[in-house]
């Protein structure tokens, strides 16, 4: 195959130092036999990395973004509206990109046969959305204002409520995976997943904000979670004259 | 432009089954298209047990080396080839990806790159996902550049070995034979 002498590639800037946890929080027991104790390799950004999956709306079903419709009954629980923008570093929106969501129903407690957590489940409940942005990076789910839930990390450990979100940006370099909590969650302070975010500013980044314009009379309280990826910087990738010897 | 700081990463937790595999994920390509193979594995935590509770995601050019994407200029793959794969570990630890041999893909200055898949780990306990490479013990390694900056003695672990339907591809997350993982 022919190789073009010049293109150009775009860079993905590193996060800032504190942006991530680290992969070995003692504090958050199953990281001790999951972190990689080998350092990590650079890998210089080419075209496997600086591109990615497009996926688009074949992946996504009628009630995909309405959790509360998925099934012939309505959930229990609070009904909440979500909704953000998914933006990279620069402000730019990242447009039709597919966001999936999963959470614990009103009692805190998954579709999932490992979860043990005796609060029942709900029949008119999944947990599970999906939606793609819009030309804004704007994404909205419809759901139930997931509940806390006990687990065995520590003594009287207990999940603050959260959301978890999966997005893909437009480049490998650029996939995560978070999670969104809730305002003024009273659990903050003893949950090491939440605290493994070692800045304090940047653990509030996963933090929704209750927006009254959102909030929808005698139907849904409304929070906005804007989630941030990558910034992308446009860099010569490949000069003409070929250097490698 | 605005600058905005990243939202940080958090683990997927032991659920993620309920919310991010498709019965499609592991498909990169449609079955029964001609030189597709299995790749499979078992994910392994640092006592050397399988991790019942991960995810692979693999990222991929086309047989021709081209990706499916605005940011490659060589234009685009066909509509069948999806390039994205994505399987949760079974109960023993194992995945699979039904995937085709990537090309050979454009490095820096006029070097190429043998061909390879990248690949994300995401599990319980992985507060954020790990990334290494596939490439493939019958294919020509010996020039690619990104294979030179890892140590001799650990290149071993990026490397998928033939098998009957395809190759296996082990991800060992701590320990002895620990995978090479890279910082982007």
């Amino acid at each position: 195959m022919a190789t073009p002498t010049e293109f150009r590639l775009p860079r993905y800037g590193e996060d800032p130092e504190g942006t991530h946890p680290p992969l070995d929080s003692s504090g958050y027991r199953s990281t001790a036999l999951r972190h990689p104790k080998q350092d990590l390799v650079l890998l210089p950004q080419m075209l496997t990395e600086v591109t990615g999956p497009l996926l688009g709306p074949g992946r996504l079903g009628e009630h995909d973004n309405d959790l509360t419709r998925q099934h012939a009954g309505e959930p229990q629980g609070q009904r909440i509206i979500v909704t953000g923008r998914l933006l990279d570093g620069d402000g730019r929106p990242v447009r039709d990109s597919l966001v999936e969501i999963w959470q614990a129903n009103a009692g805190g407690r998954y579709r999932h046969t490992g979860d043990r957590w005796p609060s029942p489940l709900d029949p008119n409940f999944d947990g599970v959305g999906r939606t793609l942005t819009d030309s804004d990076g704007r994404y909205t789910f419809t759901t139930i204002k997931p509940g806390a839930y006990p687990w065995k990390n520590h003594d009287n450990a207990w999940r603050p409520a959260h959301i978890h979100f999966s997005v893909f940006g437009s480049a490998f370099t650029q996939r995560l995976v978070t999670q969104m909590y809730f305002p003024d969650d009273p659990l903050f302070s003893q949950d090491p997943i939440f605290n493994s975010i070692p800045d304090e500013k940047a653990r509030q980044r996963m933090v929704s904000r209750y927006d009254h314009d959102i909030t929808q009379a005698e139907w849904a309280l409304g929070f906005q979670f804007d989630i941030v990826l990558r910034g992308r910087d446009a860099s010569v990738f490949e000069e003409e004259e070929d250097d490698d010897e | 432009m605005t600058e905005l700081l990243p939202t940080p990463s958090q683990t997927v937790g032991p659920y993620l089954s309920i919310g991010l595999p498709w019965p499609d994920g592991p498909h990169v390509v449609p079955e029964g298209t001609p030189g597709a193979f299995w790749i499979r594995g078992t994910v392994r935590d640092g006592n050397g047990d399988p991790i019942p509770d991960a995810m692979i995601e693999t990222w991929q050019a086309d047989p021709d080396g081209g990706f499916r994407h605005p940011d490659d200029p060589r234009g685009t793959a066909d509509g069948e080839f999806r390039g994205f794969g994505r399987c949760p570990t079974e109960a023993d630890g194992t995945y699979g990806i039904l995937t085709v041999l990537p090309g050979v893909v454009p490095g820096e200055g006029g070097a190429t790159q043998a061909p390879h898949i990248d690949v994300s780990v995401f599990a319980r306990g992985l507060l954020n996902r790990v990334v290494t490479r596939i490439y493939f013990e019958d294919q020509d390694n010996a020039a690619d550049p990104v294979l030179a900056t890892v140590p001799e003695e650990r290149r071993g672990t990026l490397i998928a070995a033939k098998t009957g339907d395809g190759y296996r591809f082990d991800i060992r997350l701590q320990g002895d034979g620990e995978t090479v993982f890279f910082r982007l």
